[in-house]
């Protein structure tokens, strides 16, 4: 005979059950399978019409290994990654100070600044900088106005940067207010007390304490950067590829689309990915201790 | 305990904005003393020893600790630790980590951080915790912690913010005298600031007494207490029956005041006070004395009537109504071990009561 504690005990785990099944559904549907079958295409076989061929191969990752064009992708969609978030973490830590140190009545308009661009649709966003960096655009035309005379601000890996910053700061900054609003600023005053200078407490106390928002916002920031294919499209005027630009390409434009090669361009790229958050949440939780 | 001096306060202003939270404060906290700086909430206590941390710089006056003028030195440089109220440990680091850190900072070698680390947690009875995270303690553990924290760095003073201010009563009782004997042992300065009379008087060498930001007295617990200087020191240190009357007079070393009913009491001044002045006379409940009338008045003896008799175990507290607007409360010892409660004050009794003037104050303003 079943305690009362083991009868509850079955009872909470039917009800888990139910209330979790339609969502585990949904993920098995749209997000595993969908995974599993490109990670069946990237062994497959592409014919000249673009069809998959079922005939198991590992061409399309010797492919990815020894041409340049992709092996430099992978390279420049990493660096580009990092030095957003890179970046991103720069611009966002102050930001987000001194969002939390101010007075409670103004914190909350000004997480509503960073987060107004998002009520308007990406592209459009995106279009805007167009106009801004544009050769007879905003900046431009001040520069001309000055005297330094027009710079080609656009359609460069530069713009693609600025661009992608752009986009993801906000990301960057929501998680680490979350952690700075939550830290105990007491404790710097501690730590200057027991004979640390600024930066000292800075290193040994504030950044270990916040780690978990620098995570956060670090994952949120790189992981959609490494994919992207919009931004360096229309601000970077598509003359390098990246990742997105490559694995765009061979599912819809190419002649012939090769959807194998961009199944294994994908999961190689989900696997950069793992190896690359794995080893960043190893140094990270290193610095914690 | 020696005479020179730890810390010094010149003329010390601290504003915020409109708000004077420290006002002209001038202070000498003797070497290895005991000293409590006590007053209501808001008074300024954190203020000022903020200020002597080097957390806030005075709007004006000037700090010295150890004969060195302060000035705009940073904390992190000031020979002196915090005990924060919040202790403020560090929760990322082990308790050893955490009482390690002042001596890191200062460059210490390995293996002495280690065995100071050891002493220190000894000295606290922390031994055999150095691995635990500070959420996984006791509030007194926590307590504890704060204080090796800041022990361990051998600071010329320690600041103590309401240490005890998040501890139940019962600990709270244990730590006082802990904190107390530790104080005499380690032979620093310490600074500690509390709201708490009963725990400033049985802690300090000494007491300052603080109100809106003013300094209204320093003394030592007895002066403090049998001597307050003023109306608000006399009724924020333990309890007391207030007078209010005009000085008519001086009996030998007595001011005699008159109330506007025409009672005459006398007490001590302390200070001259000329005929006319409006002061408040203060005695004590257990200095006053109840006794049965006998026909005539005894000196410095009211008649009156017995109101209410509180019985509280170690005391007997009883009101009794001189007329029909005043009343005097009184405590009388139960030393009378007596189970018979008719034999004691019955309500409505008459008695007199006997303010003996060498225990009575006369305070003005
Ligand atoms: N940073 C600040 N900004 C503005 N006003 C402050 C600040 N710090 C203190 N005050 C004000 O200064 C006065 C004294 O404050 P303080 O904290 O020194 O009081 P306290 O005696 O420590 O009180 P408590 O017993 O409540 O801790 C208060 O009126 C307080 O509101
Ligand atoms: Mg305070």
């Amino acid at each position: 005979m079943a305690t009362l504690q083991q009868q509850q005990q079955r009872r909470d785990r039917i009800r888990l059950a139910l209330l979790l099944t339609p969502g585990l559904l949904w993920l098995l549907l749209f997000f595993a399978l969908p995974l599993v079958i490109i990670f069946i295409y990237s062994f497959m076989t592409n014919d000249a019409l673009g069809r998959v061929v079922y005939e198991p191969t590992l061409n399309n990752y010797v492919t990815i290994f020894t041409q340049s064009l992709y092996v430099n992708a992978y390279w420049r969609s990493i660096w580009t990654s990092v030095l957003t978030t890179v970046i991103c973490l720069l611009i966002g830590y102050p930001l987000a100070v001194f969002i939390a140190r101010s007075p409670q009545q103004w914190r909350m308009p000004l997480l509503m600044l960073i987060l107004i661009p998002f009520w308007t649709n990406f592209l459009v966003r995106i279009y805007a900088w167009q106009i801004i960096l544009a050769n007879n655009g905003i900046i431009n035309g001040l520069l001309e106005i000055i005297g330094i005379g027009r710079l080609p601000l656009l359609n460069n890996e530069g713009a693609t940067l600025v661009g992608l910053i752009y986009g993801e700061l906000p990301f960057m900054v929501l998680p680490l207010y979350a952690a700075i609003d939550r830290f105990d600023f007491t404790l710097m005053e501690a730590a200057a007390d027991l004979g640390a200078n600024k930066v000292q407490a800075f290193l040994r106390i504030m950044l270990p304490m916040t780690m978990p928002g620098i995570v956060a916002g670090s994952v949120l920031v790189f992981i959609p950067t490494l994919g992207q294919f919009v931004v360096s499209e229309l601000l970077g005027g598509a003359k390098v590829d990246y990742l997105g630009n490559l694995i765009q390409r061979l599912f819809l434009r190419a002649n012939p689309i090769n959807w194998p090669l961009g199944s294994a361009m994908a999961v190689l790229m989900m696997l950069v990915l793992l190896v690359l958050i794995m080893m960043y949440f190893r140094v990270t939780s290193e610095e914690e201790r | 305990m020696s005479d020179s001096i730890a810390i010094e306060l010149r003329d010390v202003v601290k504003r915020f904005g409109d708000v004077i939270a420290v006002d002209h404060v001038n202070l000498q906290i003797r070497d290895g003393e005991f000293f409590s700086l006590l007053g209501p909430s808001g008074c300024g206590k954190t203020s000022t020893l903020r200020m002597i941390a080097g957390f806030e710089l005075p709007t004006a006056g000037s700090i010295l600790i150890h004969g060195r003028e302060m000035g705009i030195t940073p904390p992190h440089l000031r020979p002196v630790n915090t005990v924060f109220q919040s202790y403020a440990l560090f929760p990322h680091m082990t308790v050893a980590q955490n009482v390690a850190f002042g001596l890191e900072m200062r460059k210490k070698p390995k293996d002495e951080i280690a065995r100071q680390v050891k002493e220190a947690l000894e000295l606290v009875r922390l031994s055999g915790l150095e691995e635990r995270r500070p959420r996984q303690l006791s509030g007194g553990q926590q307590q504890r912690v704060a204080l090796a924290r800041a022990l361990v760095n051998h600071p010329e003073v320690l600041l103590l913010d309401e240490p005890l201010g998040a501890l139940d009563q019962k600990l709270r009782k244990e730590m006082q005298l802990e904190l107390k004997s530790l104080q005499a042992r380690v032979g620093i300065t310490f600074v500690f600031v509390t709201h708490d009379q009963e725990e400033a008087l049985t802690m300090s060498d000494r007491i300052a007494v603080m109100n809106k930001g003013k300094l209204l007295q320093v003394g030592t617990p007895t002066e403090i207490y049998e001597r307050p200087n003023c109306r608000f020191v006399a009724d924020f240190i333990g309890e007391t029956n207030f007078i209010d009357g005009v000085v008519i007079g001086r009996d030998g070393n007595y001011t005699v005041l008159e109330t506007p009913e025409g009672l005459r009491f006398r007490g001590l001044a302390t200070r001259p006070l000329s005929d006319g002045t409006a002061v408040t006379y203060s005695i004590r409940p257990e200095k006053v004395r109840l006794l049965a009338p006998n026909g005539e008045l005894p000196p410095n003896g009211l008649a009156g009537t017995v109101m209410t008799v509180n019985y509280i175990g170690s005391d007997t507290r009883i009101t009794v109504r001189i007329n029909d607007r005043r009343t005097i409360d009184i405590w009388e010892q139960n030393t009378r071990s007596t189970l018979d409660r008719d034999e004691y004050w019955q309500p409505g009794e008459a008695a007199v009561i006997v303010c003996p003037p060498d225990n009575a104050l006369v305070l003005s303003e």
